[in-house]
């Protein structure tokens, strides 16, 4: 899977990059997929109010008032229901490269998999929304569509008449059909709505509103490209013709084709596919790491590690240990990607004990804090100068280890939120180096969501636990670089060790003018 | 100055996208069916003449039948297959029997075929048998048509309406 997975990532990697220089971390939509299906989401939603208000379910009055709206009401109606056609094909374009993505980041396995799965139901929800609204224009298009559909869905071996014979001729197509087509066309979006809860539900804060900014430029993009190139019908559907060529809409129709050649296979096919895209979760399985863990003599039901979880792994219950706090946390094993921020959110993961073991509330299984500890006293130990520098990265940032030096030493996390505040403090008090540098993924794409925006937050005293205000600041630096850029991640420690040589004169320069005053004074 | 370009680079990213929903919501054009033939569509729901006669039910066993279900005749609910043949231009395009649908086989036989066929005049015979008789068909329909290119004939049977209808 990995040979599959890798030149994607690149290739993301690679138009991410690029996007990052000219939107910034923050507004570049690969970072904002998702959200960004919403955003298209309301507008289908809204404009579509707009367009059923004139639309008309009629064998010919579903045409006629269609091109009332794009032709004598373009300058609303027309912009309404162009806004509603490429809102609608947003949305299936984010869906897939959202998918695409989460599965090249191997964001799709292990405790993810029920976000995978239940994204699944909703590719088809939207294929079906876009279709049964096609249908609705009833022009030579829609009359292609109704067909295949009807011949389609009579393969199966269940309905008493063909479906397809609606469409016969004209004196066999009834108004109610048009009647069927909005009612369903109304519907399943509505459940969308719902199996889209649902795919949230083991995301915790889920980003459904993309950044303003970027909400602001792809509604002008939609609006303007709905003014300068509107949608409008083909020719009006006739049954006693057969459409030839179609301008095709290939972000819905794709599939038509396919089922043009494979006919009753096409169930075959499709079942085939959505199956294997399902159960890819398991194909083959993650090798999970051990979820964290709960010491809770440690903890005191804070509850900083629930409200810090990306995925709702933590829940918060009455105590059962006798201990005099109302909460204590548990862990759901099969909701955790094991990513340890709970473990920096934790304000009893101090590595300052002597006389007690460093076993804080929460922790992971297999990377315990105290080990962190050691590592940080194996790696620093050895370093050599007054510029020394630990750099602490995260698993899905740029490699840390390479940069290894006499003066500079490394320990790595599975994510950088989950580093307590307390071990910056720890390691510039301690004067296990003079610097430290803090690395991890990309500032707009945290592999574990939360990891960057939490660490930054307890930085800036905005989040709790707060690095204390004693620890000199401008001994900390951070870089939000993401894996593959290695050269940014030198480039900022570069610049904390030259800020270290500016503060090492500018003590040596204090210490020698105090001792000027005292000659002076003497 | 990097703001500005920034915002020059944004619009121009938004606009390859705009291009890209534009383009792709209706290009490149697909062609579903050669524009220069027709079709024929054969498509028809009919239920044959049930399989057995009905049989009238001896007094006997009239009165074994609960009291709500004693009714004098026992007709069999299974149809016999329709037959259906179709010849255009002296060749035969179908020539099918269609079994009854349901699970108790009582429901009608259906048919939905199409066929592209050359545009100009063709000689179309259709027939169809729904009863048990071993040759010849209970009803037949025969008929020149002129097609143009795209244009579609469709045949129906329709037994209330005096059988094969074409449009």
């Amino acid at each position: 899977m990995t040979l599959i997975q890798r030149p994607i990532r690149t290739a993301f990697r690679l138009v991410e990059n690029l996007f990052d220089r000219v939107f910034g971390p923050v507004w570049n939509p690969f970072y904002n997929l998702g959200a960004l299906g919403f955003f298209y989401y309301w507008i289908v939603a809204v404009s579509g109010i707009y367009v059923y208000i004139f639309f008309d379910t009629g064998t010919t009055e579903a045409y006629d008032s269609i091109e009332y709206m794009t032709h004598d009401q373009w300058y609303l109606g027309g912009v309404m229901r162009s806004l509603h056609r490429y809102a609608s094909d947003g949305l299936i374009l984010m869906m897939g490269v959202h998918m695409l993505r989460e599965f090249s980041l191997d964001r799709y396995r292990g405790a993810r998999w029920f976000t995978w799965v239940t994204g699944v139901p909703i590719l088809w929800l939207v294929v079906i929304s876009g279709i049964t609204g096609y249908w609705l224009v009833w022009d030579e298009l829609a009359q292609y569509i109704a067909i295949v559909s009807s011949e389609l869905l009579d393969t199966l071996p269940i309905f008493g008449e063909p479906i397809a014979r609606n469409f016969l001729t004209e004196e066999s197509l009834d108004d109610r059909f048009f009647s069927l087509m909005i009612f369903m066309h109304i519907a399943v979006p509505l459940i969308l709505l719902f199996v889209l809860w649902i795919h949230l539900q083991r995301v915790s804060r889920p980003q459904i509103n993309p950044p303003r900014g970027l909400a602001v430029g792809t509604f002008v993009m939609m609006l303007a490209l709905s003014f300068v190139f509107p949608a409008v019908s083909q020719g009006p559907a006739n049954l006693d013709v057969v459409p030839a060529v179609l301008d095709f809409d290939w972000f819905y129709l794709w599939g038509y084709p396919i089922i043009d050649r494979l006919s009753v296979w096409t169930w075959v096919f499709a079942g085939t596919v959505t199956l294997l895209v399902a159960v890819l979760p398991w194909m083959p399985p993650m090798r999970r790491a051990a979820p964290a863990i709960v010491h809770l003599e440690s903890c005191n039901g804070c509850a900083r590690c629930a409200d810090d979880c990306p995925y709702n792994a933590i829940a918060m219950e009455p105590r059962t240990d006798g201990l005099p706090f109302d909460w204590e946390a548990r862990v759901i094993p099969d909701a955790c990607v094991s990513c340890g921020i709970c473990a920096g959110a934790c304000p009893t993961a101090t590595p300052f004990r002597r006389r007690s073991a460093l076993v804080p509330g929460i922790e992971l299984g297999d990377d315990p804090l105290h080990a962190l500890r050691d590592r940080i006293h194996k790696v620093c130990e050895p370093l050599t100068g007054n510029r020394r520098i630990l750099v602490v990265g995260c698993a899905r940032g740029p490699r840390v280890d390479a940069l290894t030096d006499s003066e500079t030493g490394t320990v790595g996390l599975p994510c950088i939120g989950a580093l307590p505040p307390s071990f910056v403090d720890y390691v510039l008090s301690r004067d296990y180096a003079d610097g430290i540098v803090v690395a991890g993924c990309n500032e707009g794409e945290c592999h574990a969501r939360f990891g960057v925006k939490w660490t930054n937050a307890r930085f800036a005293g905005e989040r709790d636990p707060h690095l204390r205000a004693r620890v000199p600041r401008e001994r900390i630096a951070t870089a939000w670089v993401g894996a593959g850029h290695g050269a940014a991640l030198r480039k900022e420690i570069g610049a904390l060790r030259s800020r270290l040589s500016d503060l090492r004169k500018a003590e040596r320069f204090s210490e020698a003018s105090d001792g000027a005053e005292e000659t002076v004074d003497a | 100055m990097r703001n500005a370009l920034n915002y020059l680079g944004q619009g121009v990213a938004y606009l390859g996208i705009a291009v890209l929903f534009g383009l792709l919501s209706i290009w490149p054009p697909y062609q579903h069916f050669p524009p220069d033939q027709a079709q024929i569509t054969l498509s028809f729901a009919h239920g044959a003449k049930p399989s057995t006669e009905c049989r009238r039910r001896t007094a006997e066993e009239i009165a074994e039948l609960p009291p709500n279900m004693r009714r004098p005749f026992d007709c069999p609910r299974e149809r016999l297959p329709v037959t259906i043949l179709l010849e255009v231009d002296g060749e035969i395009v179908v020539d099918r029997q269609l079994p009854p649908t349901g699970l108790s086989g009582d429901g009608p036989s259906r048919i939905y075929a199409k066929f592209p066929m050359n545009p100009g005049p063709h000689r179309i015979v259709a027939k169809l048998r729904d009863t048990n008789r071993t040759d010849g068909y209970d009803y037949v329909r025969e008929g020149t048509v002129e097609l143009a290119p795209r244009e579609i004939l469709v045949i129906d049977f329709k037994a209330d309406r005096g059988g094969f209808q074409f449009f």
